[in-house]
């Protein structure tokens, strides 16, 4: 009997943008320059705002939160290159999307500071509430999408995890489903090397998680998830792609965890400086700034009176956060859309004392 | 030696590791970084990556590898990280766990301890603090154990390693670094099934497991102070349940409490009292009172206290059977 080969496979890694700052010109997006500094100024800002919380989270103002330092080109990236209309399914990792899509700091802080109000989010913004149980967004990207083409609403659905999350059977149910269903989702995995403790190769015997695509039948992709342009251009493709219902695209987008992964965290544990001072010389921000200097954009003024604007910026939302109140018995509230007689009886008897 | 409950659980898992070598523990980053709460501290080092596995991030594949582990011939741990997550095994636990020496007559078992983080109180994000023993409760042919002391935690958890069905065996976070109290260095067990009288009285039993029993202690102190005798009974464990020792004490005070942290409706609680109205309906003076979470979702970390029940209402609810 003849062998033949019924399936080969490949996955392309792309990088525009160097370690250095050092751009390949035939890769160039050529974008304009008021979103490079769009990408940039929301980059600083997402690090100021997470440096800060990390500070809040230490003196007691904030409780468990999970830093996103090193994986902003990630978040920015994808979430600019998302039309307003495209739908968004964070995890903990990408709240700061939240905020791209028009709610303030100090909004986005009220949920990491203990109120479920943080994740009271006005559907015009197109963001699903985060998810925490691990994997389990990932079909919802798949059902949501298939609500808005029923719903004749050309959206894409952008849904994101890490590379733990991979393992997880919900991952692969929503990919299989993905793949018959040619819906128009955009699974963005940031591969940051670690699941809490747990390495990346211990997650998978797969040379890549991109290729995990293939075996459902659709392209899978991997990029260096700390160059902005790059993350940029690969989602733009894959969102225009879902939009003109050519199905979806897994992107796995390499990057590092440069801080704990919550604050309960501590990562001396489990990985080297050496390991960390690697990543920090590929910092998604620093090479951007390089190469925005080249540009003539960036200056040392430049930089200055932005880190004054988003200290400020950050300043007041953790104000505003911390001033938030709401009414306790809201924990009774929207449990069902009418309160049962029973539940209002236990309130009653709950706010009595 | 004085211990707290991490401490204990840590200490049993070692010294019943040593004696028995098909224990193995798994999990999410219970190896190398000896589990979120430290737990499992020291064990990668001691026994090497073949007995302390860091699993692949999915509960179900955890769940399942460890059924069949167990019917192969070991004991497997494996640890849900939290109890919150435990959903994608949980067909696993049903399916398998309850029932594999049941529909093979008993030529397959399946002997492993399932490591459960619950309980809230601790201020952690959604999903960090459910306590769920009910819905294992439903299960015929799971076993729960509910320990409230680093004592209890060691010995309960001696006796699950050497039980030959699955135990589904509950860590209270809350008084993971609560307290620390005397735990022998040397192995002994405490058996699964049989409840402890915390502290003996005459006109109300106050019944309770977990977290719930320490946060009782307190007012129940407050309640013998204002001339209330309270007998206070820990369950231990929940199945098998100690309705022998629940019903002498009913029968006994004639008036009975019951605090769990669970939501009310069907809550262990409902099961108690059920099988107080069978067995000692014509004991009771007062009507059984359940202190509970309410039916809703556990709060977020700022509103979270309004959901646990607190002394204060496990204080009223003693002081209303006991004048009732
Ligand atoms: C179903 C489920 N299991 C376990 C956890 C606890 N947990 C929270 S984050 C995490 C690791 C996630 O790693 P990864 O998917 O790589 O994302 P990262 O946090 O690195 O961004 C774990 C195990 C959870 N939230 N949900």
């Amino acid at each position: 009997m003849p062998v033949t080969k019924v399936f080969e496979g490949k996955v392309d890694y792309i990088q525009i943008l160097d370690k250095d700052g050092k751009i390949d010109s035939a890769l160039d997006p050529k974008l304009p320059s008021e979103l490079l500094e769009k990408m940039y100024r929301y980059m600083v800002l997402a690090r100021a705002w997470d440096k800060k919380n990390l500070v809040l989270q230490r003196t007691g103002r904030m409780y468990t939160y999970a830093p996103v330092e090193g994986q902003e080109a990630i978040v920015i990236g994808s979430g600019l290159a998302a039309a307003p209309t495209d739908w968004v399914f964070p995890t903990y990792r990408e709240t700061f999307l939240y905020h791209m899509r028009g709610a303030s700091l100090g909004e986005l802080n009220v949920g990491w500071m203990g109120w479920e109000d943080g994740l009271k989010i006005d559907q015009k913004m197109c963001c699903f509430p985060l998810a925490i149980p691990i994997a389990t967004q990932f079909a919802h990207a798949v059902g949501g999408a298939y609500a808005l083409k029923l719903r004749g609403i050309n959206s894409a659905a952008l849904v994101y995890g890490g590379d733990g999350s991979t393992s997880e059977g919900d991952f692969h149910d929503a990919l299989n489903f993905a793949g018959v269903w040619n819906s128009g989702v955009v699974f963005v995995v940031s591969n940051n090397q670690f699941a809490i403790s747990v390495p990346r190769k211990w997650q998978t015997k797969s040379e890549t998680i991109a290729q995990k695509a293939l075996a459902y039948g659709f392209k899978g992709v991997q990029v260096d998830g700390n160059d902005i342009l790059a993350v940029y251009s690969v989602i733009k493709e894959a969102a225009n792609k879902a939009r003109e219902g050519h199905g979806p695209t897994l992107i796995e987008a390499i990057t590092f965890r440069m801080g704990p992964h919550t604050t309960a965290d501590d990562p001396k544990k489990y990985r080297s400086e050496e390991e960390v001072a690697y990543w920090r010389e590929r910092d998604p921000i620093t090479r951007f700034q390089i190469y925005l200097k080249g540009k003539g954009i960036w200056t040392q003024e430049y930089e200055q009176k932005l880190q004054t604007e988003c200290s400020a910026l950050v300043e007041e939302g953790v104000a505003k956060a911390e001033g938030f109140k709401a009414d306790p018995k809201n924990i009774f509230k929207f449990v069902f859309k009418d309160m049962t007689k029973d539940l209002e009886e236990q309130m009653n008897e709950c706010f009595s004392q | 030696m004085k211990m707290n409950m991490v401490e204990a659980i840590n200490r049993c898992l070692n010294q019943e590791m040593e004696r028995d070598k098909t224990i193995a523990v798994m999990g999410e980053d219970v190896g190398v970084d000896g589990g979120v709460f430290r737990v499992t501290d020291g064990l990668y080092a001691k026994y090497g990556r073949e007995r302390v596995i860091d699993t692949p991030l999915s509960e179900s594949g955890i769940i399942g590898t460890a059924v069949g582990m167990a019917a192969l011939g070991m004991r497997p741990v494996p640890e849900i990280q939290f109890q919150g997550f435990e959903y994608n095994a949980y067909h696993h636990f049903v399916q398998h766990c309850a029932r594999l020496r049941n529909r093979t007559r008993g030529s397959f078992t399946c002997p492993m301890v399932v490591r459960l983080p619950a309980t809230g109180g601790i201020k952690a994000l959604e999903h960090h603090s459910e306590s769920l023993e009910t819905i294992y409760a439903h299960i015929a042919g799971l076993k729960i154990v509910y320990p409230s002391s680093p004592y209890e935690a060691k010995g309960l958890l001696a006796a699950a390693l050497s039980d030959e069905d699955t135990v589904m065996y509950f860590e209270p976070k809350r008084l993971y670094r609560a307290f620390k109290e005397e735990v022998p260095e040397e192995r002994y067990t405490i058996p699964i099934g049989k409840a402890h009288t915390v502290k003996e009285g005459n006109d109300v039993t106050l019944i309770s497991w977990g977290a719930m029993t320490y946060i009782s202690k307190d007012a129940i102190a407050e309640a013998e102070k204002a001339g209330v005798s309270v007998e206070h009974i820990d369950l231990r464990s929940l199945a098998p349940c100690d309705w022998e020792s629940i019903s002498n004490s009913v029968k006994k005070t004639g008036r009975c409490v019951i605090v769990h942290e669970a939501v009310k409706t069907m809550g262990f609680g409902a099961e108690i009292m059920a099988r107080i109205m069978e067995k000692d309906f014509l004991s009771l003076e007062a009507p059984v009172k359940r202190i509970t979470a309410w039916d809703i979702t556990v709060p977020y970390p700022k509103l979270e206290d309004y959901y646990f029940p607190d002394k204060k209402r496990i204080l009223k609810g003693i002081i209303e059977t006991a004048k009732f």
